[in-house]
């Protein structure tokens, strides 16, 4: 690069380009000569006095540049330097027009094209020398903006920047873009041409982009539309040039240490530079970047009087927030001025802020003025408009801060404002406002409604500028059809019918041939209409428009517009759950399967499965499940596992025969087995294990699906689960012989992952159990050191086990430990519960999964792995200290000693870390561990704990927010207890805990409204008790803390065993038992019925055997049976004696121990 | 509407409108994912889809997108005619709209944004109105301009 002398200039061709020196420039000492190179690049700083630009005499100085390539192309340019302000300003002197009328305004709008513009046109005639030469190297005219219509970016790397993409020069005559002309408002006009050309190839992609020129005509005012901020112009225009990140950056940090050295500065800045920097930095935090400081000085622009400092002072604030309470106040101090200033345009500019930041602070300090701005008698319309969407944001953001008050009804009637645009941000307000309050807010519905049909009903001319494209206010529309959404239908048979109406009127209108071919004018039209159909939908009572709603959508489903299929899609979807549709929407079904083959847009074909999920009942179950199955092989990655989860849902919902159901999900897994979730292969187990109709089949069918050379993982853990439960079925074929089975399993086991082989080798030790005649071979496998010697913990701990198992176990102990799996219970399926997480709100999407991994995995691995393990769990967590001795020793009187000896404890889920309860004497509350901060029991909990005395299942507990269930089963010792946490609300808890006063896994700390959460506790009672654990439940809705505590419905006679015996047994033990601590009597008054028959279920339920025949009096129950704990057996006999003139009572228990005796006699005197 | 979004097709981030707060390291997270995912979408796929718990209507215009996230229930139709009156009012103001007057004037591209959109709700659906409200401010501003010019020529 050099610098050539002035009079060697050629042709006008003005190759000028700020370097990255912008913030040095405006320091330049006036002594350094007017130019300096950088880089391949040269920077021209032109002297020019601010005289001459007004028009005196003036000899600006004139330089040439010309590329060191010499290429010939060369440019000249004349620039001035102007000091208004201080920065570089420069301009084409030579044609300015000197007699403008108003010259200030000219050179304002000059100043702004060439602040902002002129920077970038020199960038693209560079941009455009190098492309050309390109062409010309490439040995043709290549046409830059087709090049770029193809698809080719071979201009990108450039600078990475959009100049060409808009702003190509493709059109531009070959000999250079014409200098800018002063006089025209637009310098650089060739670009319009060049979109003009653009539109010719791209078409209607972006109509937009090329406005009918009626529309372009239209003029803005002569005012200049920036302010001249030409420094922040040349350091935007620096930060596009740096031709690396590293050197943004460093042209970054250099902008950034210039602005804090003037903020720091001693000279005071004016507004303007203030102003200037402010917007510099809020450039640079738009960029990415962090800024730390400039906030104050933001502040500082906000107290201006000057319009455009405030405004730009409001800008930074509302996009940087920042949490500096200090701030807050005075920036709330400004806002505050700015509201008392009944100046409209400062105070929309305040409520804007607001609005943006939205923080507590300033819902604190407005939430009380703002409603009365908004229904001021003499507020401005464009005031109203800010404040009620102003309302709004404070309101979503702290409801609890706005307080309704006779404010309200006059909001409401805001929707009869004349000013469209008041009704229009007003409806906003409106429709949130009644989500909450519907019933303060009542009366909107009837005003809605005219509104509506005021707006149906209007000529697409009436509104003027609320048309959109021919269509009649359609904000306004969809903003009306969804806050009647928030209610009922009308009652007000009037104002019904006036509805029914304009849906009507909505529907026919969907029909008429459109006013315009414009997307925008059909997109508008059909906003409204799939706005009309939710309500139609919502209101799910007219089946006539309920059935043409659908006719509707079947028409779009056809449409050539993507947006529309995916749309009615969607919208069907809805219909399809209504009974007045669904029969309607069914017959789309061929349309949506094709869909759901041939679209090209996944989230379309998404859509499609969505639909054929929800139009899916019994008729069509086998049709939909199968071609979303053949589906599936093509499908997306994205949408597998959901798919994968349906299509199990459907399968179990509809299956007529259960081999079907196994048939689809052995398939499933065969199609898609990576998405195959673990709750799909419970579910499948838990299924096959409670119907005893399908478990050959699902045996066989396993069996041939392993002998497929390939099989997913997942397969194999279904094969090896339910061949060792019923491989047994199919052992008298002899090609799926016992040996035939176990060599198919092991072959895939060195294949599989570590769980996968732990489930395999709890199949070995069941082959073990039901084939006597493969215990050497299995025996062998077991032994080989690749087992007992496998590095991993879990693998090696099962092979010598379950070694050790099959060679000392007799095979009745053998039988005992692995006998078949009981039925599990019924209940939600896990696999709905997991799609209902994974379609609510996705936040906590990885959490949610695995709480439902870990539900579903409990259930059955816990029972799966039945047999020596989980006795030995639990030995060593009762025998050893627990590592929760932290929480322990918050107990009054320290444990001595282990709970295992005697001590009265409950040793509440066995598979954690939990620690024995109590110490050996005096289980009291005392000897409860209580979280300080936990409330104290309930009041009526001890009778919420009585309830459950003699049942197991139920609800334990209920109130506005919250539903606790309970399901429970005991066996022996030993009980599992699964909570229900339901939320009544439709707001999710937040920080949601339950805790036991023993230690519990921790639940899912969020329950989606409506969502429930389940907990699992395993129990293991290690001695007999008293007291019941106490549960305590803290969690957040809304802001308020909710905490409460229950006693957990867990009493001693649920470890009852029931013992038959006959009368002389009975007598006989009942004459043992006669030490006086060893009997518990009470006599106490009925308080409820004395009927035989309640009674008798009520003693069932005890969990004791009621003795027939032993009591010489027919009206006297006896029972019997033995407390099983970990400790010891505790045998019990009880003796009830009904008196029932007197309405009393008698009761008598006797057990070998004293404490249970008196539990029990205080427990069941309740009861009675 | 929960945010909106401007960039370009190279992804850059153009201009950014949050209407909830979140920390900004999260923003960046969810803009630089979102870009992603719109960006590889090809020209004739819909306009909508679905992202983490939100609906994205996204429009191309040139090589800018335009981009809002609004929320499950709310009608995407009317949110891309949203992002059409936009660019409507944008072109008018500007004049035949690039994207470069919205690098170099970003600050006006976020008074227009304020002056139609507020808290995420459409403040006022006509095109006049808004273009008045952003006109009035402009006059104010060469009010100032002038005086600080007639100001520096005292000097």
């Amino acid at each position: 690069m050099e610098l050539i002398s002035p009079q060697r200039r050629t042709n006008n061709f003005w190759a000028f380009e700020f370097a990255p020196l912008a913030s040095g420039v405006t320091e330049r000492p006036a002594a350094e000569p007017p130019y300096r190179t950088i880089g391949s690049k040269l920077c021209v700083l032109g002297r020019k006095s601010f005289d001459g630009l007004l028009g005196h005499s003036h000899s600006g100085t004139r330089y040439r540049l010309q590329e060191a390539s010499g290429e010939g192309r060369g440019g000249e340019y004349d620039h001035w330097r102007q000091h208004l302000g201080e920065d570089v300003f420069s301009d084409n002197g030579v044609s300015r027009p000197t007699n403008s009328l108003n010259p200030m305004k000219t050179i304002m709008a000059f100043e702004r094209r060439w602040a902002a513009r002129e920077v970038m046109g020199t960038q693209e005639s560079q941009r455009e020398t190098d492309s050309r030469r390109a062409g010309r190297i490439a040995g043709h005219e290549s046409h830059p903006f087709e090049c770029r219509a193809r698809g080719d970016s071979g201009d990108e790397k450039l600078c990475g920047c959009l100049v060409r993409s808009l702003r190509s020069p493709a059109s531009l005559p070959s000999n250079a873009a014409p200098p800018p002309r002063p006089g025209r408002r637009r310098p650089q006009r060739p670009q319009r041409r060049r979109r003009e050309v653009r539109g010719a190839v791209r078409g209607k992609a972006d109509s937009c982009w090329r406005l009918p020129a009626s529309r372009r005509s239209i003029k803005m005012p002569a005012v200049s539309k920036g302010d001249g901020m030409r420094g922040l112009a040349v350091f935007i225009s620096d930060i596009r040039n740096c031709k690396s990140k590293e050197a943004e950056i460093k042209r970054i940090n250099k902008e950034l240490a210039n602005i804090r050295s003037k903020f720091k500065g001693d000279k005071a800045l004016d507004g303007y530079s203030k102003k200037k920097y402010v917007c510099k930095l809020l450039f640079i935090f738009l960029l990415g970047h962090d800024i730390d400081f400039g906030h104050m000085e933001a502040v500082n622009l906000l107290s201006s009087n000057k319009y455009t400092e405030k405004q730009i002072g409001y800008l930074f604030i509302s996009v940087l927030v920042n949490s500096n309470s200090e701030l807050i106040r005075l920036i709330n101090n400004a806002i505050k001025n700015d509201l008392a200033s009944r100046n409209p345009t400062f105070m929309c500019l305040a409520l804007h802020c607001i609005a943006n930041v939205g923080s507590r602070e300033m819902a604190e300090a407005f939430a009380g003025e703002i409603p009365r701005i908004l229904v001021a008698g003499d507020t401005m319309d464009s005031v109203k408009q800010s404040a009620a969407l102003c309302l709004l944001r404070l309101y979503k953001t702290s409801p609890d801060l706005v307080l309704m008050g006779e404010w309200t009804s006059r909001v409401v009637h805001l929707l009869n404002d004349q000013h469209m645009g008041v009704v229009t941000a007003a409806i906003s307000l409106i429709t949130c406002l009644s989500q909450k309050n519907p019933d303060e807010f009542k009366t909107c519905v009837s005003l809605a409604v005219s509104r509506l049909s005021r707006i149906v009903s209007s000529a697409s001319t009436d509104l003027q500028d609320y048309t959109y494209y021919f269509v009649p206010a359609p904000w306004l529309s969809c903003k009306l059809l969804r806050l009647l959404q928030c209610y009922p239908p009308p009652e007000d048979g009037a104002v019904k019918g006036r509805l029914v109406e304009c849906l009507e009127t909505i529907l026919n209108k969907a029909q008429e041939p459109p006013k315009s071919k414009k997307v925008q004018h059909s997109n508008a039209k059909n906003a409204i209409l799939f706005e009309a159909i939710s309500l139609i939908i919502h209101y799910d009572s007219e089946p006539n428009l309920l059935v043409r709603a659908c006719n509707q959508l079947g028409q779009f489903l056809q449409h050539r517009e993507t947006n529309l299929r995916y749309l009615a899609l969607e919208s069907m979807c809805t219909l399809a759950s209504s009974e007045f549709s669904h029969e309607a929407v069914k017959t789309h079904i061929e349309t949506v399967i094709n869909a759901l083959k041939t679209e090209r847009d996944v989230s379309v074909r998404q859509r499609a499965a969505d639909l054929l999920y929800a139009m899916c009942d019994r008729s069509n179950a086998k049709q939909i499940v199968a071609e979303m199955l053949s589906y599936l092989e093509t499908a997306d990655y994205s949408i597998r596992e959901e798919m994968v989860l349906k299509v199990a849902i459907l399968a179990e919902k509809y299956a007529v025969d259960y081999s079907w159901y196994v048939d689809t999900i052995l398939n499933l897994i065969r199609i898609a087995g990576d998405y195959v979730s673990e709750e799909v292969w419970y579910r499948v187990i838990q299924i096959v294990i409670n119907r005893d109709d399908v478990q050959g089949y699902a045996a066989k069918t396993v069996f041939e699906a392993l002998q497929a050379p390939a099989c997913h993982e997942n397969m194999v853990k279904v094969g090896g689960y339910i061949l060792g439960e019923f491989g047994n079925l199919i052992a008298g074929d002899p090609r799926s012989s016992p040996l035939v089975q176990f060599n198919l399993l092991h072959s895939k086991f060195h294949l599989c992952s570590v769980p996968t082989r732990a489930l395999l080798l709890s199949a070995y030790i069941k082959f073990i159990n039901l084939f006597p005649e493969t215990k050497a071979t299995i025996q062998e496998v077991l032994r080989c050191d690749s087992q007992i010697r496998n590095s991993d913990v879990e693998l090696q701990q099962r092979a010598v086990e379950y070694l050790k198992l099959s060679s000392i176990a007799s095979t009745d102990v053998l039988a005992t430990v692995l006998e078949e799996m009981p039925p599990f219970p019924e209940r939600e399926s896990s696999i709905l519960a997991k799609l209902k997480k994974k379609k609510g709100p996705g936040a906590v999407s990885v959490s949610d999964l695995d709480e439902g991994k870990r539900d579903g995995g409990g259930e059955l691995n816990g029972a799966g792995e039945r047999g020596p393990e989980s006795s030995v769990v639990a030995t060593s967590n009762t025998s050893t200290p627990s590592p929760s001795a932290d929480l322990l020793g918050l107990r009054s009187a320290p444990p001595v000693g282990s709970a295992a000896q005697g001590a009265g404890s409950l040793l509440v889920d066995v598979f954690s870390e939990a620690g024995p309860l109590a110490p050996a004497s005096g289980v009291n509350d005392d000897g409860f561990l209580s979280s300080e901060d936990s409330a104290p029991p309930l009041p009526e909990s001890d009778e919420l704990l009585n309830k459950f005395v003699c049942k197991n299942n139920g609800v334990l507990f209920e109130n506005q927010l919250l539903q606790i269930g309970i399901k429970s089963e005991y066996r022996q010792n030993l009980g599992r207890m699964y909570l229900f946490y339901g939320n009544k609300t439709s707001v999710q808890f937040v920080n949601f805990t339950s805790t036991l006063n023993v230690q519990t896994k921790p639940v899912d700390p969020l329950v989606e409204g409506g969502a429930q959460l389940q907990q699992v506790l395993n129990i293991e009672c290690l001695s007999d008790f008293s007291d019941a654990p106490l549960l305590n439940i803290r969690f957040r809705y809304g802001g308020a803390l909710q905490n409460l505590t229950l006693k957990l419905p867990l009493t001693i006679n649920k470890f009852f065993q029931p013992t038959e015996m006959g009368s002389q047994d009975f007598f006989q033990r009942w004459k043992q038992l006669s030490l006086p601590q060893q009997e518990a009597q009470k006599i106490f008054k009925a308080n409820h019925s004395m009927d035989k028959e309640v009674l008798k279920a009520k003693l069932l339920g005890l969990g004791m055997a009621l003795l027939e025949n032993v009591d010489p009096n027919p009206e006297n129950f006896v029972c019997a049976g033995v407390v099983q704990t970990k400790a010891q057996q505790v045998g019990c006999l009880l003796r009830l004696e009904p008196n029932i003139q007197a309405q009393m009572y008698r009761l008598t228990l006797r057990s070998s121990k004293d404490t249970v005796s008196k539990r029990l006699c205080d427990l069941l005197a309740e009861q009675f | 509407m929960r945010f909106m979004l401007l960039f370009s097709r190279q992804g850059k981030l153009r201009l950014q409108k949050w209407y909830t707060a979140a920390a900004e390291r999260d923003r960046k997270k969810m803009v630089r994912e979102l870009m992603q995912v719109v960006l590889a979408r090809k020209p004739k796929m819909c306009s909508f889809l679905e992202w983490r718990d939100l609906k994205i209507v996204y429009k191309r215009y040139a090589s800018l997108y335009f981009c809002c996230a609004v929320e499950e229930q709310d009608n995407e139709l009317v949110t891309l005619e949203v992002i059409h009156r936009f660019v409507e009012l944008l072109d008018k103001y500007f004049g035949s709209v690039c994207e470069l007057d919205i690098i170099f004037n970003f600050e006006k591209a976020y008074f227009i944004l304020d002056e139609f959109l507020m808290g995420g709700e459409i403040q006022d659906t006509s095109k006049k109105s808004v273009l008045k409200a952003i006109e009035q401010a402009d006059l104010l501003q060469e009010v100032a301009m002038i005086q600080s010019v007639v100001l520096s020529l005292g000097q």
